[in-house]
């Protein structure tokens, strides 16, 4: 017996230190350390303040750089000196100089293929062929072109003056790798366990959160209104529930963890609603919002039946943008360079006119699909 | 103030940590003490401050009374008083004036040949607010990371630091000190409906003892903790509230500066099921 009672004691006891050495690994490893950095943007005391590891901060900016630009190509002296007077099928570079065009095919394949060299070429042409209509890429790129020249114009309102390229999101990948499409809904457990509703299961989109985990179909494809507050003193009409409101939060936890930024970058919490407490950040995400609508509906969405199946979603849906997409965790997308600025070729300001001139030229833009209807819970 | 004609006989000598004999007096019920002084004046001077930079701001509305810290560009130092200073004199009046009352409960206890329970339990309270207006800061390189004093003011500072986390409840020592706040309440709800119903009985019916409490919860749960062990586990989950609360706190920042959501990403990447 006595013999049983030390046996006991030791095993109790073993446990107890593996138990602690356990803990004590989860702790030191799971956790971030001091000196922290932290950055006030409201009134003293309020809390409204980004709190940085700068180690993290150190090792993204040096991940996150923008390439160097390509030398610079002349602009078009004359019509003869144009894209379009000497390839053919270039409906939306064709006003672009010769020497502009081959640039921005060279960045371009650069940002996408890189590395390849002239093999590159081939991803989005046939060979030996450059004016065939062929590979869905080439009209996939097309549109893709259109819509940079959409965001930076239409879309300054929330790129400003930096704009974006094809690099901002593609960085090196022919897909980007921050993309979303609309997602079976979480496989339903029986029993009192049984209600999921796309959420309960930690998202990677969602900030690792168990908040419902697509947020984007109602939020960034359709145009569900993100409000769910009563303002009056005595809520009537509003049939908003909880559920509706963690759609909300959902969506705001993508937001914050793909800009690398908490909720006070663009609220005071204590009123989230208000524009007069919040910060102009909140301007710019309102509008980014609205931005995102228009690229995922009339420019990724139209070329549904352009991609092969594996480039589709598991619903059929095209891979569509979010906020990571370009901002890759940070506040502005590769530190603010101006990317844009490098490449006058993406500014398409004569595209317009080209396809004015010649409209059989210009690739047919697809009918607006409606889209699956999106499955909010009931109120 | 009267005193009862039995009570002075209670009054000990000595036992003091400071001062000796020399404040080792009472000022009609209440021990002075070393530490009694100090606690007056720590709060009368951190009072007036809050009135005087109260004037100042010339906001009386009790509810919008603000003294807010200094701005974070300030870091370790000392800022002008109207531009957070008063805070940081009247956060070190209140320190004074809280760890005074503290060693005022020590040197009462160690007078009565008490054990130090009370000064422990309450200098729970007081570390909680240490860690909040001074070891957080420090580690965070600002005074600025204190709260605000005032009614809504701090409310609106736990709102926004919250935020600054995004999902606080994800927070796994925020988890640990909600827990033991509910188990604080439960706890204390059922030792007191226990004593209730055992030192009211029915009409006619004699007071019953420690024996019936032990056995109601014998009857009912298998397992009587005691009159003693009662009030070890209620002092226990009640101050592991309060420190959990200051543990929730200190870690938000310095220890992890993201989302409280993707810190429990080191459960979903366990080599187990990843």
């Amino acid at each position: 017996m006595r013999t049983d009672h030390a046996m006991n004691r030791f095993f109790v006891l073993a446990g107890a230190v593996l138990l602690g050495i356990a803990g004590f690994a989860v702790v030191v490893l799971s956790f971030e350390r001091p000196p922290v950095r932290t950055v006030q943007i409201g009134h003293r005391g309020v809390a409204m303040e980004l709190v940085y590891n700068p180690r993290t901060v150190a090792a993204e900016f040096a991940r996150q750089q923008a390439p160097a630009a390509l030398d610079p190509a002349d602009p078009p002296e004359s019509d003869e000196d144009r894209a379009s007077a000497i390839y053919e099928n270039v409906p939306v570079l064709g006003h672009l100089s010769v020497a502009q065009f081959g640039r921005i095919m060279q960045a371009m394949t650069e940002w996408l293929y890189p590395g390849q060299g002239a093999e590159g070429c081939n991803n989005c042409h046939v060979p030996g062929n450059f004016a065939a209509e062929d590979v869905y890429q080439k009209h996939v790129a097309r549109r893709m072109l259109q819509m940079v020249h959409q965001i930076n114009t239409a879309w300054r309102s929330h790129v400003g003056d930096t704009g974006v390229t094809c690099y901002t999101c593609h960085r090196g990948q022919a897909v980007p790798a921050y993309v979303w499409s609309q997602q079976p809904e979480h496989a339903t457990r029986g029993g009192m366990a049984g209600i999921q509703v796309a959420q309960n299961l930690p998202g990677r989109d969602v900030g690792l959160s168990s908040l419902p985990n697509e947020p984007f179909t109602p939020f960034l494809f359709h145009d569900e209104n993100i409000r769910r507050l009563t303002l009056t003193p005595r809520p009537s009409g509003n049939l908003a529930g909880t559920m509706n409101t963690e759609w909300n939060y959902a969506l705001m936890m993508h937001m914050s963890t793909s800009l690398g930024v908490n909720c006070t970058f663009c609220h005071n919490s204590r009123s989230f609603h208000s524009w007069e407490s919040s910060t102009p950040q909140r301007v710019t995400a309102w509008y980014g919002i609205r931005m995102l609508r228009d690229i995922n509906v009339n420019y990724i969405e139209v070329l549904r039946d352009r991609f092969p199946p594996h480039r589709l979603g598991p619903l059929g849906d095209t891979l569509k943008a979010n906020c990571s997409t370009c901002h890759h965790g940070v506040y502005r997308p590769l530190w603010g360079a101006p990317m844009a600025r490098d490449y006058p070729e993406l500014n398409l300001a004569n595209f317009q006119r080209a396809a004015a001139a010649a409209p059989a030229a210009a690739p047919a833009v697809e009918p607006v699909p409606e889209g699956e209807p999106i499955r909010l819970p009931a109120n | 103030m009267s005193m009862l004609s039995f009570e002075r006989k209670y009054r000990v000598r000595g036992g003091t940590l400071v001062g000796g004999n020399l404040f080792d007096f009472w000022v009609g019920p209440f021990y002075v003490g070393f530490f009694g002084v100090t606690t007056i004046f720590f709060t009368v001077l951190g009072t007036a401050l809050i009135v005087y930079a109260t004037a100042l701001e010339g906001e009386w509305n009790i509810w919008k009374i603000n003294i807010a810290p200094p701005d974070l560009s300030y870091g370790l130092g000392f800022a002008p008083l109207r531009e957070g200073g008063f805070w940081q004199l009247i956060t070190i009046c209140a320190i004074g004036a809280f760890v005074s009352w503290a060693l005022r409960q020590a040197e009462i206890a160690r007078k009565l040949g008490m054990g130090l329970h009370i000064p422990f339990a309450y200098g729970m309270a007081v570390f909680a607010y240490v860690t909040l207006v001074v070891i957080r800061p420090l580690l965070m390189g600002a005074w600025g990371h204190g709260f605000p004093y005032g009614i809504w003011s701090h409310l609106d500072w736990v709102s926004n630091v919250g935020y600054q986390y995004l999902h606080f409840h994800y927070n796994p020592a925020h988890m640990i000190a909600v827990s033991f706040f509910f188990t604080t309440t439960l706890a204390l709800s059922l030792h007191a409906s226990l004593v209730l119903a055992a030192i009211n009985p029915r009409k006619g019916e004699r007071m019953k003892t420690a024996e019936h409490e032990n056995t109601f919860y014998r009857d009912f749960i298998g397992y009587s903790i005691g009159t003693l062990g009662i009030h070890r586990l209620g002092l226990f989950v009640a101050l592991s509230a309060g420190f959990w609360s200051a543990v929730c706190i200190v870690i938000s920042g310095p220890f992890w500066t993201r989302g409280w959501p993707e810190w429990w990403g080191w459960w979903l990447n366990l080599p187990i099921w990843n």
